[in-house]
């Protein structure tokens, strides 16, 4: 890694000078450590002007963190960030922005009840005579902002509402409207179209020519392919490498980012499907997804796959229950569920591991028992008591049959790792031994070797004859995991593959509704 | 693909705009309609004597309810506002007691001093402190009340007591409108036309509407909190002398109970609980709807019993009518976009 | 630059953190101590001031004077677990007090009139509970709001106090003691319901239901269960137990008038609060709820025989809130204090 030197790789025109340059941004051994959590050990990262440049990671690599301390949301426990060769402290993310580092965060990060021009210019409104803001001049600069984009969003329409893409665009005409020096990405693309995605390519590149840096944060390795120059690989907290694009391939990086060979990963065995447990036939809930009719049968695992925003979990929702119906049926075993009811559905012996372990699958600040206990409180009580000896025994027995790291029971699940706490939410599950387990994103935000584990967890579940319906974001999991996938693009199932069918192309193609739309 | 694209400009979304910014007309159409009722039931309703007490009447709790504006978009509370009109009105009312040749601005000026003060303290507590704000300032209710207990201990300030000049503020006109209402009307003005032109107004709305986000914006959070528990305890130590100026006696139970009345106003005018939207006029006008119905019910010969009862419906209608719109608005922004994306 | 690929995997990188976790209870029993302790130092405060503070009669007194308050905060213990709030306590005692005036001063006998309070009181409570729980409304609006009606239609119910003379029987709950004792009956049925309430909050189901609501409701929703019934649920059991005060608040007073209570809500939320119940829900205890009653209600007593006026009573209410909240964070606030001054 001596100096950048910008190459041909892909499509794109190298916009570089080729000769070596002073880095634009460094940021060298940065560490950071949430209570006794290390969430980054070693977060070291070059940009130079010009360059588009990949940060790839599994999730749980660091990325993020990473990111928030670019952001000026983290302080780092130690490290050296230069921003123009001048070592420099962020003390919050103003001080962030004022050396010209814009951020697009995964999550977007809007304020519903605001304009969606104010929303672009929240803190830095064009101002008029006397300090007042000028309107008017918001609004155009806003629209020019979009125009550039490409799309038409009304700028004085609140941002209450807006669909995840919309939400997007707008985080992105902020960064734009920045006109940052470095503009990084999280994962900008997990909820755009392929004409959206696109158009934001170009937008990289007008960065780029005028001497940006671009910091691209995506799962899909071949948008990397597609758009950057350069490419740093973190594992596990860790840098791990940085290499021009052209010197890997896909394997490489893979094997960069999980630290061994793909195919150890995903240990699914060969099952023969029995009966039908789940069948859903023309779920409707309307506004969010439409026409849903498929089944799982015993002892087979079926992926929900498509882009974040598509609708599978709402989806998963509306069976299990959260979520109304606006029609359609649901039968488990062929007894049809009533609507809207988790409690019938559960009785009906189905379990859902919701996507946001921390938000709907635990109760954070309670212990490792009282977790694993809280779908099973019935069970566990009598006359309305419960019985505390019954839920720390079925609270031990998950925790050990799963594998879990603990050290108390009682200790808040908080405390756990990621990859203990979807252990946790797991196990609270399985001690009702449901006959269909929902599964929404199992290994979201855990490490490499837990994930594994899940993944064998679940291979177990299928061979004692559990249904398993999965929804992941992640490629390699669907492919690996699943005996059936059925893709969702925007609120419809746009493919049904089987597990020879399944491959990364047809999945893509599928979830971006190009398949659907020729057939259309 | 492309249809977002060539996307027309979306007439119904920014018809939904136009319709929350009309907020405050709707409330300014149902005060007009209790007033014409009323007027029918009874001529003497729209004489000018009448309208000059609506507004009297209800100015107090509008001035309030510009501060607990300002408090509530930041998705907080002050539940202080009626015991500082309280101990303002009387320290107020007894400095001008033993010196009664002060100057009444300097009145004034020490009314909004005690609130300024009050406010400050809230307003540290809550964000050095992060303690959330509606406990903070029923604490500090009960010990302003309790302060305000030891320094009357037993006394009234009677009007003998006040300057007359002083006194004159609570019941003269200018050109017709009372003094009172011009105030408040100035000062729902000014603070109005900075909530909505100034960036730091802007942050307020920017802070309740979603507190993370604003901090990733670089919103100087704790120090728009603190400015506006110093603007809303400020504002309720003016009401404090205004409501000396106007009752022209005060004793330990000035303003008990305003604090719940000035929410309900607030709500009633458009303004939403957990923050982020509402503005000062329609805070304003909630109070004056609700003063028009109180002096309706008068005026009508209805037992004023019914006031608190209707006002408390009129606040549930008011909540649940903000909710009926918001849900509106989400399904028929889902059934658009649906529309677009199906194209 | 070495190429790691070849490295064996590595194992989880994330410490287990046990150690450091702390129980949530452990912090709610130190606040519970806490509050032992301000109750002894109450006590011995007030009887130096005061001989005759230590006396049964004072217990009595005490009891009698904080009955209605001390029941109205256990519904309002379990509404606050659950994140929410009901400031329509008072207006409900008030309420209930005039439905139950009016149908005694229009002739019917003392027990019916007390039995539509009660029901009134169900009706009331379901008010709130479909427009918070099935609505979605926030609960501060919404209990402003019935605060008001509540009031109002007690206003329409009883304009003027009642004159009829309930029965003896029956008033002396608000004159004696609970006979060869000196507890005051609405102090006795307030034990009682505590030592109810302990065990369901702290014992059964539904209060880990509870809790889980109070901490996570998305988590509650997604374990089965039934968040919005309990919501409901809890708010019609606000209602009825408010009402149930309100009855008892009229034959104290042998008489009814729609002002009953008035502004009490606040002074109920107040004990709720100083017991340690945190207002984001999830936390608190029956028990320190119990130990807020009794402090609030022997310090008002001691206040009271010292000749301290009612109003100035409100500063000792308001410095014990605003301690009950800042000491928990005080360790948090000037770590954030030092790191500000240290920037500048």
């Amino acid at each position: 890694m001596k100096g950048f030197i910008a190459v041909k790789s892909g499509r794109e025109e190298p916009v570089v000078a080729e000769q070596p340059q002073a880095p634009l941004l460094v940021l060298a051994k940065a560490t950071k450590s949430f209570g006794a959590v290390q969430a980054l050990t070693e977060g070291s990262i070059t940009l130079y002007a010009g360059e588009a440049h990949a940060l790839l990671g599994e999730n749980g690599a660091g990325k993020s963190t990473l990111v928030k301390i670019l952001a000026g949301v983290h302080r780092p426990d130690s490290g050296v960030l230069e921003v123009g060769g001048q070592p420099l402290t962020l003390h919050g993310p103003a001080s962030s922005r004022a050396v010209g580092i814009s951020i697009i965060y995964q999550e977007p990060t809007l304020f519903p009840d605001l304009s969606v021009a104010e929303n672009i210019y929240m803190g830095r409104q064009p101002l008029a005579a006397g300090r007042r803001i000028d309107r008017a001049r918001m609004r155009k600069d806003a629209e020019a902002v979009f125009a550039q984009l490409g799309v038409a969003l009304d700028p004085d329409r609140l941002a209450r509402g807006l669909s995840v893409a919309d939400q997007q665009i707008v985080e992105i005409a902020k960064a734009l409207s920045l006109e940052a020096k470095v503009l990084v990405m999280d994962e900008p693309t997990a909820a755009l179209t392929g004409v959206e995605v696109e158009r934001l390519f170009e937008v990289m590149r007008t960065l780029r020519n005028q001497g940006a840096a671009v910091l691209f944060i995506s799962h899909r390795l071949e948008e990397v392919f597609a758009s950057c120059q350069r490419v740093t690989i973190m594992r596990d907290g860790r840098y791990v490498r940085t290499a021009a694009i052209e010197d890997l391939t896909v394997d490489d990086i893979i094997r960069s980012m999980v630290g061994r060979d793909l195919d150890t990963l995903f240990p699914k065995t060969e099952t023969v499907p029995g009966e039908v447990i789940l069948q859903v036939e023309n779920l409707n809930r309307e506004g969010v997804f439409s026409d849903i009719s498929f089944e799982v049968r015993r002892g087979e695992i079926v992926a929900l796959a498509g882009l974040v925003g598509a609708g599978r979990s709402e989806v998963a929702r509306a069976i299990f229950g959260i979520d109304r119906r606006s029609s359609g049926v649901v039968r488990i075993s062929g007894t049809e569920l009533s609507n809207g009811s988790p409690q019938a559905s559960m009785a009906a012996g189905m379990a859902l591991v919701p996507e946001d372990r921390r938000q709907q699958g635990l109760v954070m600040e309670l212990g490792l028992d009282q977790n694993i206990a809280l779908a099973s409180l019935g069970r566990l009580s009598k006359f309305g008591i419960i019985r505390r000896a019954s839920e720390g025994a079925i609270a031990l027995t998950w925790a050990e049959r799963l594998q879990l790291k603990f050290s108390r029971l009682k200790n808040p699940v908080s405390t756990l790792s990621g990859g203990n706490q979807q252990k946790a939410v797991l196990g609270k599950w399985l001690a009702r031994r449901p006959t269909l387990l929902i599964i929404d994103e199992p290994t979201r935000g855990i490490d490499v070797g837990t994930k594994a584990e899940v993944h064998r967890i679940l291979d177990g579940l299928v061979a004692e004859g559990m249904a398993i319906l999965m929804i992941s974001s992640e490629l390699p999991e669907v492919l690996g995991m699943a005996d059936r996938v059925l893709v969702l693009h925007e609120g419809r199932l746009t493919a049904e593959l089987s597990r020879d069918e399944a491959d990364e192309n047809s999945i893509m193609r599928a979830a971006s509704g190009l398949d659907a739309g020729a057939a259309a | 693909m492309t249809a977002q694209l060539e996307l027309p400009p979306q007439p119904t979304l920014s018809r939904v705009g136009t319709l929350l910014r009309a907020r405050e007309l709707g409330i300014g159409i149902v005060i007009a309609i209790v007033f014409v009722t009323a007027t029918l039931k009874n001529h003497a309703f729209a004489n000018s004597h009448s309208v000059q007490q609506l507004l009297t009447g209800a100015a107090l709790i509008a001035l309030l309810g510009v501060g607990e504006t300002l408090v509530i978009v930041t998705r907080n509370v002050d539940l202080s506002v009626g015991s500082v009109v309280g101990l303002s009105a009387y320290v107020v009312g007894s400095t001008f007691k033993h010196h009664p040749h002060m100057p009444i601005l300097l009145g004034f000026v020490l009314g909004i001093a005690i609130g300024a003060a009050i406010g400050a303290i809230n307003g540290l507590i809550t964000t050095v402190a992060r303690v959330p704000s509606l406990v903070v300032t029923l604490a500090a209710l009960y010990i302003i009340r309790g302060v305000d207990g030891v320094i009357v201990n037993g006394k009234t300030i009677d009007p003998g007591s006040i300057p007359k000049v002083f006194q004159e503020v609570g019941y003269r006109t200018l050109f017709g409108v009372p003094w009172l209402a011009i105030i408040v009307a100035v000062v729902v003005a000014v603070v109005g036309y900075a909530m909505r032109s100034f960036r730091a107004g802007r942050d307020l709305y920017a802070i309740g509407s979603n507190p993370d986000a604003a901090a990733l914006a670089g919103v100087p959070t704790g120090r728009r909190v603190f400015t506006a528990f110093l603007v809303s305890g400020s504002l309720a130590g003016l009401a404090g002398a205004l409501f000396l100026a106007l009752h022209a006696q005060v004793d330990v139970t000035g303003g008990n109970g305003y604090e719940l009345t000035v929410i309900a106003a607030v709500v009633v005018g458009g303004v939403a609980i957990f923050g982020g939207s509402g503005t000062v006029l329609g805070a304003a006008l909630g109070a004056v709807l609700l003063n028009t119905i109180n002096q309706a019910l008068v005026a009508s010969k209805v037992s004023a019993f019914w006031n608190d009862a209707i006002a408390g419906a009129l606040l549930l209608a008011a909540i649940a009518f903000d909710r009926w719109l918001s849900l509106r608005i989400a399904r028929n922004l889902r059934s658009a976009e649906g529309a677009h994306r199906n194209v | 630059m070495s190429d790691t690929a070849t490295r064996p995997p590595t194992t989880t990188s994330y410490a287990e953190t046990g150690s450091t976790g702390r129980p949530s209870w452990h912090a709610l029993l130190r606040w519970e101590s806490a509050l032992v302790l301000v109750l002894i130092a109450v006590l011995i405060f007030g009887s130096s001031k005061s001989s005759t503070f230590l006396t049964p009669t004072t217990f009595f007194f005490t009891g009698l004077n904080m009955g209605e308050v001390a029941i109205m905060a256990l519904p309002l213990l379990l509404i606050v677990m659950i994140g929410e709030i009901d400031l329509s306590v008072a207006s409900m005692l008030g309420l209930s007090g005039a439905v139950m005036g009016h149908l005694f001063q229009s002739g019917w006998s003392i027990w019916a009139a007390m039995g539509v309070a009660l029901l009134v009181g169900a009706v009331g409570g379901a008010l709130n509970g479909v427009l918070v729980a099935n609505a979605g409304l926030p609960s501060i609006a919404v209990t402003i709001g019935t605060l008001t009606l509540f009031r109002g239609v007690a206003e329409i119910i009883l304009p003027t106090p009642t004159t009829r003379l309930i029965p003896t029987s029956l008033t002396k709950v608000g004159v004696v003691p609970i006979q060869g004792t000196q507890l005051a009956y609405s102090a006795a049925i307030f034990f009682l319901m505590a030592a109810i309430f302990a065990v369901v909050l702290h014992a059964t189901a539904l209060g880990r239901s509870l809790v889980a609501i109070g901490l996570q409701p998305e988590s509650a929703q997604f374990s089965g269960i039934r968040v919005r019934r309990i919501r409901f649920g809890l708010y019609v059991a606000s209602g009825v137990i408010c009402a149930f005060a309100g009855i008892l608040f009229t034959l104290k007073n042998s008489s009814a008038s729609y002002g009953a209570g008035s502004g009490l809500e606040l002074t109920v939320v107040a004990i709720v609060l100083f017991g340690g119940v945190s207002i984001f829900g999830g936390r608190g205890t029956v028990l320190g709820v119990v130990l807020a009653v009794i402090i609030v209600g022997s310090l008002q007593q001691a206040l009271t025989q010292m000749h301290v006026q009612p109003e100035v009573q409100n500063i000792v209410t308001g410095a014990l809130l605003l301690i009950s909240v800042l000491v928990p964070n005080s360790g948090e606030a000037l770590r954030r204090i030092r790191e500000r001054v240290r920037r500048g």
